[in-house]
């Protein structure tokens, strides 16, 4: 079975010459189904970069990403497109839900735009919100929510295509400390049903929350608490042709 | 902590027996710090011969109910009303190895900080999973939460320790000036600049 996210020998550098910048060197790191990863590290030191590069919004300057054994570079535009939208989902410090639509609303948005029937993608999007605890706030707008719940929302967003990786950067970044620890239950609790999470934070208490800390430092890992080794063998195999 | 203090507040509400101050003790701290029944009779006698507390005459301790006095609840106002002890700053073992570290090798003790971060953070999951279970007490949760902000705060040092290493920064200005170099500097580095 393939891990839903593999990062292998991925490097990414800006500029050229005396200017270029080494935003990430030889970072290698997969993801195991269940498995709920954070990356900390300084300002500076890759984290935002690195989770870009995960979700395929931007292109490493060498080494592969792969997808559920996808690798992303041999996609076309429109395949990326695809596979971005059914595959990963993505959770971001504010909630970037639209206030004119009901959490409900919010939450189907991605399968309607895949082509699901309104009442099936309002069907699906129900079951994600009671899934997380939300079902009673289903029709409520983005305003008459907390913080903590609009986040919970975006998460069901994330996860209602039936996508398995969620990336998210900074998650509780907006958010107190009681409605932040709801978030990370949710998101503690997704990864229990399967998903994968990668959550890019500088904050010690979120990364506790996940089964293990990847620490950057100028571009690369310098260290990470208990590594499961069930995929390490892929990290060093060739790359797909 | 004191032992002598919780079990006379858990006397405030009602006469009890050892074990039963035992289960409640450890009920109340989120089971996070188990209590020998030994170590409550002991304390309870000690109690009892200061005056703060009265015990019921039976020849067995275990059937003894225990009852707090006047001065015990006096004591016991007073007790919670007190300010922690928290000047002059604890000897941490931490804060010293990092300290030591530094002024011996400030580049090389990156790792050392790295290597206690990461210890800090297994610290914080372990607590973490207790509060991740939907089954723990709010007594659990607030227990957990006492010990996270605590290794969080650890962390956050750690933290802007590595930034102050990675500035450069001499750290321990020289006692005595030795042969025109700066204490702390590294040999090699000495080398490098002659």
């Amino acid at each position: 079975m393939n891990p839903p996210l593999l990062l292998r020998s991925v490097s990414r550098t800006y500029g050229a010459g005396a200017r270029t910048v080494h935003a990430l060197r030889d970072v290698s790191l997969h993801i195991g189904a269940g498995e709920f990863v954070a990356i900390m590290g300084p300002s500076g030191s890759g984290k935002s970069t690195l989770l870009t590069i995960a979700g395929g919004m931007e292109t490493p300057s060498m080494g592969n990403v792969l997808v559920d054994g996808t690798d992303i570079a041999g996609l076309s535009r429109s395949a990326l497109a695809r596979l971005r939208r059914e595959r990963i989902g993505y959770v971001f410090q504010s909630f970037n839900l639209l206030p004119a639509l009901t959490a409900a609303e919010n939450v189907a948005m991605p399968l309607e735009l895949d082509g699901v029937k309104r009442k099936e993608a309002r069907r699906r999007s129900v079951v994600q919100l009671e899934t997380l605890g939300l079902g009673d706030r289903v029709d409520q707008f983005p305003d008459d929510l907390s913080g903590g719940e609009q986040q919970r929302v975006a998460i069901a967003r994330a996860l209602v295509t039936g996508g398995k990786l969620v990336l998210a950067d900074e998650p509780t970044g907006a958010l107190d400390s009681v409605n932040g620890e709801a978030v990370m239950r949710t998101l503690r609790r997704a990864c229990n049903d399967g998903a994968a999470a990668m959550v890019v934070t500088h904050d010690a208490q979120l990364a506790a929350w996940a089964d293990r800390v990847v620490f950057l430092r100028d571009g690369r890992i310098v260290d990470q608490t208990e590594t499961d080794p069930g995929f390490d063998h892929l990290l060093t195999s060739q790359a797909p042709s | 902590m004191s032992i002598r203090h919780s079990l006379l507040a858990l006397l405030s509400t009602g006469p009890k027996y050892g074990q039963q101050l035992k289960s409640e003790f450890e009920s109340r701290t989120g089971e996070l710090w188990p209590l020998n029944v030994g170590q409550v009779y002991t304390t309870l006698n000690r109690l009892e011969r200061d005056g703060l507390v009265s015990a019921a005459e039976e020849a067995d301790a275990a059937l003894r109910p225990y009852t707090i006095t006047p001065v015990g609840q006096a004591e016991l106002d007073a007790w919670l009303k007190a300010p922690t002890d928290s000047e002059p700053p604890p000897r941490d073992e931490l804060v010293m190895k990092i300290m030591i570290a530094a002024s011996i090798d400030p580049t090389g003790s990156i790792d050392v900080v790295q290597s206690h971060r990461r210890h800090l953070l297994e610290g914080m999951r372990r607590y973490t999973r207790l509060k991740a279970d939907d089954s723990a007490s709010t007594a659990t949760l607030m227990m957990c939460d006492a010990e996270l902000f605590r290794l969080e705060g650890a962390v956050r040092w750690l933290d802007s320790v590595d930034g102050r290493l990675r500035s450069g920064a001499v750290i321990v200005a020289p006692a005595v000036p030795a042969a025109g170099h700066q204490a702390m500097v590294r040999p090699e580095a000495n080398e490098v600049r002659s």
